[in-house]
């Protein structure tokens, strides 16, 4: 599904402040699979990410979704196969749109935006049946601003956007770390139910050790540019919490 | 009453211009500076047509696409080019000043005797504050719908979070340079009125006018605080208007006509400023209180 093959980035290429954040990375994900991603501050988790989903480019190698080649593809045409969640729940939703707006564009992902009506009438009982699985009662508040939800809240609505029309890979990006603690057990609750799609594969970046063993499939590690521990199976099953966090900071 | 209407009548002509500035300065997060240019290029192009003997309605819509163009220069300049979005905005002000000129062939160009939309009705002001009122409204209504649409919402979206847009497959670049063309289309039609009402085209028309859209829509703002779409638009409109009135009202007070851009910038920044300073005393009256 997700083929990354000898991908380098260096920021400040041949300048002194030079920084090498991935020599020759490979990563291949299956289709279905649920990826938790660790590694410490500066590891370059979020780079990975922005190189996936095209905020930035690589200087060598390649990135493959689903045998396309997406590698040097724009941020904005590679979206249909992406969904995204950043840390920042300010960044996932325009706040001076309604619920109901920011959904129905999350539903043109791979539409035309032309001049039919922004908002299909025949939509909004999806939208109410898909937000009702929050349990969050924003089915009854689809003309609210999305500005004046909560961040647990607005994060719960931009999880939902990105899975909408669902992607063919789901980045989240410490998408629990800004919230509280009851916020972040909703939303890794939703995260969970969500990734259970068996066409779709997942990326979570997580600072929680144990959240990242517990949740998905499958845990990486990168350190130093490399992918440094690549867990699965038995081997993930066996690993303790404590284990891997020595491993961490050695 | 000729007072009341020939106001009003000037408002709708400026409140074209201020739902202009509204697309980019609210919709588009986008300080455009163009809009000034953009006003005069529009006022020129429709004179010149104008005392050409070319129909007054076609010379509105031709200088309409012209302003339009400047829109979309700045919109490649900074989207492209990625030059800073108030710089883009000056470059292509200060290039049409020059583009102007040269479109007039002089400083100004009278419509003395010409026709103009305007003429419809044998009273002049009557005239002016119907058509004024008509194609405000036409203008108004044709922008709310086409806010409606998805075009239009990707478009409020990206002015709202760009970078989210991106992440929904939006090509953010596109929807900014489109709403640029179409502030500054807008502009350009208010400054076909201005000109046509007034009587000629001048290369200062624009002049200021950028400030008094602000006023105009900060007004509107604090007259009508309604969320619905429909209704901030008819705020803008309205705001311009009373605009208008507030100008008439300190002129009549004895307010010399060369302090008025003085008074309408001090206007603005008090009305941009109201929100963050109303924001400031109540955080301090909570701190007090605890
Ligand atoms: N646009 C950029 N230009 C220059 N350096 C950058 C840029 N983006 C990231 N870096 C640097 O690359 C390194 C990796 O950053 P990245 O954000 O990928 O780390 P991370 O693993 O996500 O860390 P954290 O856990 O703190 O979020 C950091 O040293 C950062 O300063
Ligand atoms: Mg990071």
């Amino acid at each position: 599904m997700l083929r990354i093959k000898n991908l380098s980035k260096i920021f400040h290429k041949d300048q002194p402040d030079e920084k090498i954040i991935f020599k020759s990375l490979n990563l291949h994900i299956q289709k279905g699979e649920f990826v938790t991603v660790i590694g410490g501050n500066g590891a370059g988790k979020s780079t990975l990410m922005n190189l996936i989903s095209g905020s930035m480019f690589p200087d060598e190698g390649e990135i493959y979704i689903d045998n396309t080649d997406v590698t040097f593809m724009p941020e904005h045409k590679r979206a249909k196969f992406i969904g995204r969640v950043f840390q920042d729940p300010l960044k996932g939703t325009a706040p001076n749109l309604t619920i109901e707006e920011n959904l129905s564009l999350a539903m043109l992902r791979n539409a035309r935006r032309d001049l039919a009506f922004g908002i299909n009438k025949e939509n909004l009982a999806f939208f109410k049946d898909e937000l009702s699985k929050l349990n969050l009662g924003l089915e009854n508040r689809l003309t609210t601003k999305v500005g004046l939800l909560s961040g647990g809240q607005r994060q719960a609505v931009t999880l939902l956007m990105a899975t909408l029309i669902k992607p063919k890979v789901l980045l989240l990006d410490e998408h629990t770390a800004a919230l509280d603690p009851k916020s972040r057990d909703k939303i890794l609750e939703l995260t969970d139910k969500i990734t259970k799609d068996e066409e779709m594969s997942t990326l979570m970046i997580t600072h929680n050790i144990e959240n990242a063993l517990s949740f998905g499939s499958r845990t990486i590690m990168l350190k130093h540019g490399e992918i440094a521990l690549d867990l699965k199976d038995n081997d993930r099953a066996q690993m303790d919490q404590h284990k891997l966090q020595d491993n961490f900071n050695f | 009453m000729g007072v009341l209407i020939s106001t009003c009548a000037q408002g709708l002509i400026y409140a074209v211009l201020a739902l202009g500035l509204f697309i980019t300065f609210r919709i588009l997060n986008f300080a455009d500076m163009t809009a000034e240019g953009s006003l005069t290029l529009g006022g020129s192009v429709c004179a010149v047509l104008i005392s050409n003997e070319v129909n007054p309605a076609l010379s509105i819509l031709i200088a309409a696409l012209t302003g339009s163009l400047a829109g979309l220069i700045t919109g490649i300049l900074h989207t492209k080019l990625k030059i800073q979005a108030i710089l883009s905005g000056i470059l292509t002000m200060i290039a049409l000043y020059s583009i102007n000129i040269r479109i007039m062939g002089k400083a100004n160009v009278s419509l003395l005797g010409k026709n103009t939309v305007f003429k419809i009705f044998k009273d002049n002001q009557i005239s002016n504050f119907v058509v004024g009122f008509v194609i405000c409204v036409v203008l108004l209504e044709i922008l709310n719908l086409f806010f409606k649409t998805r075009l239009g919402l990707a478009i409020r979206a990206t002015g709202d979070n760009e970078q989210m847009m991106r992440a929904q497959g939006a090509n953010t670049d596109f929807k900014k340079i489109l709403a640029l063309m179409i502030s500054n289309s807008m502009c350009a039609i208010s400054g076909t009125l201005i000109s046509q009402s007034q009587g000629y085209a001048d290369i200062n028309m624009g002049t200021g006018t950028i400030v008094i859209a602000l006023a105009s829509i900060v007004i509107g703002e604090a007259v009508i605080r309604k969320n619905l779409f429909l209704y901030k638009l008819i705020a803008v409109a309205l705001g311009a208007i009373t605009y208008r009135f507030i100008i008439f009202f300190v002129l009549n007070l004895g307010m010399n006509p060369s302090d008025l851009k003085l008074f309408t910038a001090i206007v603005a920044a008090i009305l941009l400023a109201l929100p963050n300073v109303q924001k400031v005393i109540q955080r301090s009256v909570k701190s007090v209180k605890n």
